[in-house]
């Protein structure tokens, strides 16, 4: 059951290539985009704002409300345009990847919209729209304590495998694929989302897990450069991103 | 007031109790597994955890298989939150909370093969049993997605495939001898975090309170689903004990199980 190289020829702890640019939304208080190999999402915040209904307020703190959408042709066979299960529940995990670093204490009450399109998917979308998302909080001003990279790790075959693009997961040679998206603060030191599907050994996991963190430190660095280079507070190392 | 519930349910804990009793302060809550629920269903089961309540049915008919697996059975999990379970729940469609633990339950189930679905195919590209998980809570008091799972699994290991008439139509009150054609037996374990504390099987009162939680799907050796929920999060350090505990913890729900 090996799995000797990758499909699509990188290193087993190797990112795809990522793009990250901040403000792509003239109307919306923030926005983001997030592209990673094939697999682009695209943030637009608004808010904090009045929320409606008012029985939904919360007295104490702000609400965080994410929703995750994709674009009907993103994939081969047309997703039906629409809220499904699938998107609700990642509206759900998104929104508790990223609440963890939001200062939400600030304006009770309110509530911040986080709307999520996912324009082209190749795996990793959740993953996507989190670095997207936590960009584009940051953008619209939202106080937090840190900004939120997400990555999926896999175990495919006998490997642990960094970013996987969708011919990884669905990899049907022995031992199979498990997919593992995690989101991590590095500030926090703390893992705010953690899923998976598929058969892994709890040894493996715990692997699978820190690998995703190293590789969530580094798109950190990318989410920073980009918004740095929104407010130009300097040209870092002068490189396009 | 809340504040001060918390710090009394982390005293508590560190002084080796729980708000309800319980064997120690790591084990679950009293769990009683029954059936059936309704003689109607291919297979149904009730699962207690405490005060929680959670009854579940299988359901089968025949339908078309998918097209990239002709010759597979198909699964879906439903979760109801029905208002008579909690002031909170409120009627209408399912909401987030409902979608999301009808879909941990459904990765359970799925990534451990526990159906085995070659077996369900009545005939190729054309005719397969679809297998209906329908779970509805009863009273809600913690811990739902471990309960949910245990009578998922329960319900399925009762389910037995009903008859079909010479035309091919289903006869619904009449069963085969034939059980759903299992592979493994699957559950779910769930530990929550309070503060720096990770509590297994929280009632409500405990739950309402806590951090973050994560729920692993396990059998043996092996984790095939695994969910974060909740508004805080988990260092990794805290993640490796959780990976550890909830692979012994499924174990024993494993053994409780198989007894039934």
């Amino acid at each position: 059951m090996v799995y000797a190289k990758r499909f699509d020829g990188r290193k087993f702890d190797e990112l795809r290539k990522i793009e990250a640019e901040v403000g792509i939304i003239p109307n919306a208080d923030g926005s983001a985009r997030f592209k990673i190999g094939k697999t682009e999402a695209i943030v637009g915040v608004y808010g904090p704002k009045e929320m409606h209904p008012k029985f939904l307020q919360n007295p104490r703190k702000g609400t965080l409300r994410c929703k995750y959408d994709m674009i009907s042709f993103s994939v081969n066979d047309r997703a039906r345009p629409g809220p499904s299960r699938r998107s609700q529940e990642l509206g759900l995990v998104i929104a508790s990847a990223l609440e963890p670093v939001c200062l939400l204490n600030d304006f009770p009450k309110l509530i911040v919209d986080v709307f999520i399109e996912i324009p082209q998917a190749d795996a990793g979308t959740r993953c996507a729209a989190i670095c997207a998302a936590s960009m584009a909080l940051a953008d619209a001003g939202i106080p937090m304590k840190d900004l939120v990279a997400a990555v999926a790790v896999g175990k495919i075959g006998d490997k642990i495998c960094l970013d996987i693009n969708k011919e990884e997961e669905d990899y049907d040679g022995p031992g199979g694929a498990t997919d593992i998206p995690i989101a991590y603060s590095p500030v926090e030191n703390k893992l705010t989302l953690l899923q998976l599907d598929g058969k892994i050994k709890g040894e493996d996991l715990t692997k699978a897990v820190e690998m995703g963190i190293k590789g969530a430190k580094k798109i950190y660095e990318i989410q920073k450069i980009a918004l740095k280079k929104k407010y130009k507070v300097d040209e870092i190392l002068g490189k396009k991103i | 007031m809340k504040n001060y519930d918390k710090k009394f349910i982390i005293d508590l804990y560190e002084n080796g109790g729980r708000l309800t009793e319980r064997k120690n302060k790591d084990s679950y809550r009293e769990i009683i597994i029954q059936e059936p629920v309704s003689v109607n269903a291919e297979g149904s089961a009730r699962v207690k955890i405490g005060k929680t309540e959670v009854i579940v049915g299988v359901k089968l008919n025949t339908a078309e298989p998918y097209q990239d697996t002709p010759d597979e059975g198909v699964m879906m999990v439903t979760a109801e939150f029905s208002p008579i379970a909690d002031p909170e729940f409120e009627p209408g469609p399912p909401k987030e909370e409902a979608i999301e633990l009808a879909r941990v339950v459904d990765r359970t189930i799925r990534e451990s093969h526990a159906i085995d679905t070659k077996k369900l195919c009545i005939k190729k590209g054309e005719k397969v049993w679809r297998v209906f998980i329908d779970i509805y809570i009863i009273n809600n008091d913690g811990n739902l997605i471990d309960a949910s799972v245990l009578g998922a699994m329960a319900a399925l290991k009762k389910a037995k495939i009903p008859k079909l008439d010479k035309d091919g139509n289903v006869l619904f009150k009449e069963h085969t001898k034939k059980n759903v054609p299992l592979n493994a037996t699957p559950t779910a374990c769930t530990i929550f975090k309070l503060d720096n504390v990770l509590l297994i099987d929280a009632e409500k009162r405990e739950e309402e309170l806590i951090d973050a939680r994560i729920t692993l799907g396990c059998f043996g050796e092996y984790v095939h689903s695994m969910q974060k929920g909740g508004k805080g999060a988990f260092t990794p350090e805290e993640f490796n004990k959780c990976v550890k505990l909830a692979i012994k913890k499924n174990k024993e729900l494993q053994k409780i199980l198989s007894k039934f």
